[in-house]
């Protein structure tokens, strides 16, 4: 008997069992029952998958302890953890169905729909086929074991989430004077930054994580730049250089590449690119985007040049909102 | 009518002819003067493969290619010795391919090239990877490299650009590459990477693009997710179906 004519004719039994007031079928003590094939087995196999149920939910334990251990620095066994907690949640599966609840093959022959004989049957072979397992609370215990590890080892990556930044995003620790420098904390002189590289600065004294800490900074020839409407060359873009927010508007990852040509005429124009999505950026019209998914520009962040030391400094703050796109974000901005 | 066709097709033939023609000049510019082994003799080899696009006077050409004064001997052995140039068609991006130039001519080209001036013509830079370490050359080409050139070194893209595998470049190119920032890729200063920084950096390439150790056990290319998943779907999902054909059973019908 397939399990779906199981289903069928017990959800039809269920629903005409009140009204029809079925007789039940005289009450047996499970344990007595003796089922044709059972035995030694049988026990046998429930022990198996009890074990493997705990065995499996001791993998999902695992997979949590091995990322409390090192998040990011052991995927391998990560991977293994979660893995083995899956095969063996399914092993257990595999044995209970085969072995440990009672088989029986039947066929059932077409008669009419609603046949009280058949009704009887079906609800008798639905209880013996829960009477047959002798060790339940071992298997419930088991069970649960396996559903507590399993489901730890789901619930855990979540810590990996990033912070809630709907309150903080617009706060960055970028003001007017904030010195630019490096990840080691050296000051970023202006002469730095040549043409043809790109410059990675941070907010001195800020934290380097911070997803508003991290710029990029190029330069490039000024009679190249175009800037947006309001954005005065000479606060923006003094001797050509120009400071980006790092962070992608779309989805947030590092702005890592820098395509600058080496010959103008026969090369693509320069341009910032984001490695996840390939986000491209134009640097000298105020990093509009040229290619890629984002959806705005790469807020800019005014620069300054101490005279006397050469150091860049921040002029002010962001041109908009920093990060990738969020609810209710601004797109027309920044 | 019947007359007017044949005239017709005629005018349209002459007409394409002629603008074919006119084409080729172009073309016919553009391409490299075949080499024989005997020249050795710099500025000879550079009028022959270099000044249509660079100009007489290395000065470069409008619209055809930069200058070379300033460019040095750096510049010019990582493009000779690369294959990168001669290019025949200067708007082409170059691609390595096999040296166009003999050892000889090379070093007698670079030369030249060196002896061209400018602001200041740099030299061939000096690496030592046995110098470097592996830990830090990993951190500073994931941190410098890796986004275009992939983490193990097998190349990848940026939009409107292939970045070149790293397979086949040796130490004083790979040095010469982070300095000049050849094509489309940016320059790297001695204080974004400095000396010890990179012969790290060239020590990791050397290891990555030859002989990476594989921790997860099989490096499947080394190119990341889509051989991956590959693996997952075709290799994978087999064996859940052959696992699945195990444990069920026909229905008796």
């Amino acid at each position: 008997m397939s399990p779906w004519r199981v289903i069928v004719a017990a959800v039809l039994l269920a629903l005409r069992g009140g009204r029809r007031g079925a007789a039940p079928p005289p009450p047996v003590d499970p344990r007595e029952r003796e089922l044709p094939g059972r035995g030694e087995h049988a026990r046998r196999a429930e022990l198996l998958t009890a074990a493997l149920l705990a065995l499996g939910g001791l993998a999902g334990i695992g997979f949590f302890v091995v990322y409390l251990l090192g998040p990011g620095h052991l995927t391998q066994w990560l991977g293994l953890a979660l893995g083995l907690a899956l095969a063996l949640l399914a092993a257990a599966l595999i044995v209970a169905g085969k072995a440990v609840v009672p088989q029986e093959v039947a066929v059932e022959e077409r008669a009419q729909l609603v046949d009280e004989q058949a009704e009887r049957e079906v609800a008798e072979l639905a209880a013996a086929g829960a009477e047959g397992v002798t060790r339940r609370r071992l298997l419930a215990g088991a069970a649960g074991v396996a559903g507590v590890g399993v489901g730890a080892a789901l619930v855990t990556p979540i810590a990996s989430l990033g912070p809630n930044v709907s309150q903080r995003i617009d706060e960055t620790p970028w003001r007017r004077g904030v010195r630019v420098v490096d990840e080691r904390g050296r000051a970023i002189l202006a002469d730095d930054v040549v043409q043809g590289t790109f410059v990675t600065g941070f907010p001195e004294g800020a934290s380097l994580r911070d997803l508003a800490s991290p710029i990029v900074i190029v330069r490039l020839p000024p009679a190249t730049i175009h800037l947006p409407r309001g954005r005065d060359p000479a606060t923006w873009a003094p001797e050509g250089l120009l400071a980006y927010s790092k962070i992608c508007t779309h989805a947030g990852c590092a702005i890592g590449l820098y395509r600058y040509p080496s010959f103008r005429p026969t090369q693509p124009r320069p341009a910032l690119v984001c490695p996840c999505h390939y986000s491209t950026f134009d640097p000298a019209r105020g990093a509009a985007v040229i290619f890629g998914p984002a959806g705005r520009p790469l807020p800019q962040l005014p620069l300054a040049i101490d005279p006397a030391t050469r150091e860049l400094r921040a002029n002010g703050g962001y041109s908009g909102s920093i990060g990738p796109a969020w609810l209710n974000v601004d797109r027309g901005s920044a | 009518m019947r007359r007017a066709l044949p005239a017709l097709a005629a005018a349209l033939a002459l007409a394409l002819g002629t603008a074919a023609l006119a084409g080729r000049p172009a073309l016919a510019r553009a391409a490299v003067a075949p080499i024989g082994p005997p020249p050795v003799d710099g500025p000879a080899l550079y009028e022959a493969a270099c000044a249509s696009c660079h100009g007489f006077d290395g000065r470069g050409v409008h619209d055809q290619g930069p200058s070379l004064l300033g460019a040095g001997a750096r510049a010019a052995d990582f493009y000779l010795r690369t294959g990168r140039m001669p290019l025949a068609n200067p708007h082409d991006a170059p691609v390595r391919t096999p040296p166009q130039f003999t050892d000889a001519q090379i070093r007698a080209l670079t030369a030249y090239v060196a002896s061209l001036g400018g602001p200041a013509a740099p030299p061939i830079p000096r690496v030592d990877p046995a110098a470097g370490t592996l830990a830090a050359g990993r951190s500073a080409f994931t941190d410098h490299c890796a986004g275009c050139h992939q983490v193990l070194a097998r190349g990848g893209i940026v939009t409107g650009a292939i970045a070149p595998p790293l397979r086949e470049a040796t130490p004083t190119e790979i040095a010469e590459a982070v300095r000049i920032g050849p094509y489309l890729m940016p320059r790297f200063t001695t204080r974004q990477i400095d000396q010890s920084t990179l012969n790290s950096i060239v020590r990791y390439v050397e290891w990555a693009a030859h002989r990476p150790s594989n921790a997860g056990g099989w490096g499947i290319g080394n190119i990341g997710p889509i051989p991956e998943g590959m693996v997952a779907w075709l290799i994978g999902i087999a064996a859940l179906l052959i696992v699945i054909r195990l444990i069920g059973e026909r229905s008796p019908q």
